[in-house]
């Protein structure tokens, strides 16, 4: 509108070409983005896998896993987040459909979900320092919380983002750019879930076998 | 790629949007990631709680090896991976990580034990660990 006031007179209204073809990628190429973004996230936890799997048996005649660890506990911490990331796939669907109600409602519920995990962490670790096992008891229970409190702020911080976005969702309504903002939160989210599977795996199940 | 590229640029921005918002997953997916990842995840903590195998090493491999398979579970059905979304340069990042990352924990653990290994007998926690 700009352009074809400030025209000089007589002059033909002026024709704009798209000669740059990643404009119209923008969308996609934030999802590529994001995509890197978690995989240098990912090189993050492996640094920290790989120090609990050199540290994980240095128990300084500390405490050992076998006798800090609850595996009920754990696996409940487990299903909370495995229950988010569906409740996130539902919210997806529904922003599909453009239903705000709905995809609000299941971001709640995910948040809910996720709170509930950062929550019984949180529990846990202030059981373990009553146990006399804090950070700087042993090698092992460095690389420990380390580890699994890394993960535990990724969550939390997936959580601030997950209201940030719920607010932006009721001001605006599900217009581009915030559908575009709810998928990068989805691959955070399931990215977390993922990484939650090599935590309980290595940490809790092996820790405990041994 | 290229064909892809020109193909969304032509069909300009509408068309676009509704390609992006097809590009997760259904409920269907979503359900059998769901139920998939379950199983995977009880098997696991079943074996380990009930004690079923009675070798640990085993059991381990066992365990590493389902966690394994959840993870490429909730990388296809979650994260709605394919070796064809973005052009393939998702797939291509996502291979690259997967190298580093293996050879970032096998080699360290490898080192280490080994380092470990041939230093034992100079540590003084494990001198006194072995006392007691």
């Amino acid at each position: 509108m700009m352009h074809a006031e400030t025209a000089p007179p007589g002059a033909a209204a002026p024709v704009f070409y798209q000669t740059d073809e990643e404009g119209h990628h923008s969308e996609g190429s934030t999802m590529l983005g994001f995509w890197l973004y978690l995989m240098s996230d990912c090189l993050i936890f492996a640094t920290l896998f790989a120090t609990y799997g050199v540290l994980g048996r240095s128990y300084a005649a500390g405490p050992t896993p076998k006798e800090l660890f609850d595996l009920p506990g754990i696996a409940v911490n487990t299903a909370m987040l495995l229950f988010s990331s569906i409740t996130y796939g539902f919210a997806m669907l529904e922003m599909d459909r453009d239903r705000v109600k709905q995809t609000q409602i299941w971001l709640a519920v995910t948040g809910l979900f996720g709170a509930a995990f950062v929550f019984l962490e949180i529990r846990e670790f202030v059981h373990l320092f009553h146990e006399g096992a804090p950070p700087w008891r042993s090698a092992f229970l460095s690389s420990f919380y380390t580890l699994v409190s890394t993960h535990g702020l990724h969550v939390s911080m997936g959580i601030l983002w997950l209201i940030v976005l719920m607010v932006q969702v009721r001001k605006h309504g599900l217009i581009v750019e915030n559908k575009r903002r709810l998928m990068c939160l989805s691959l955070f989210w399931h990215f977390l879930d993922l990484i939650w599977i090599g935590v309980f795996t290595v940490v809790y199940l092996m820790g405990v076998l041994e | 790629m290229s064909a892809d590229v020109h193909h969304a640029a032509a069909a300009g921005h509408g068309h676009h949007d509704a390609h992006s918002a097809g590009g997760h997953g259904t409920f269907q997916s979503y359900m059998t990631g769901f139920v998939l990842s379950v199983i995977l995840t009880v098997i696991p903590f079943w074996l380990v709680m009930g004690n079923v195998l009675d070798n640990s090493l085993v059991t381990t491999l066992v365990i590493l090896a389902l966690g394994g398979v959840q993870m490429v579970v909730h990388v296809i059905y979650f994260l709605h991976m394919s070796t064809k979304s973005e052009g393939g340069w998702t797939f291509m990042a996502l291979i690259f990580t997967i190298t580093l990352v293996v050879i970032m924990l096998a080699g360290s653990v490898w080192v280490m034990y080994h380092l470990n290994h041939n230093m034992m007998p100079m540590d003084a926690h494990d001198v006194m660990n072995n006392a007691r």
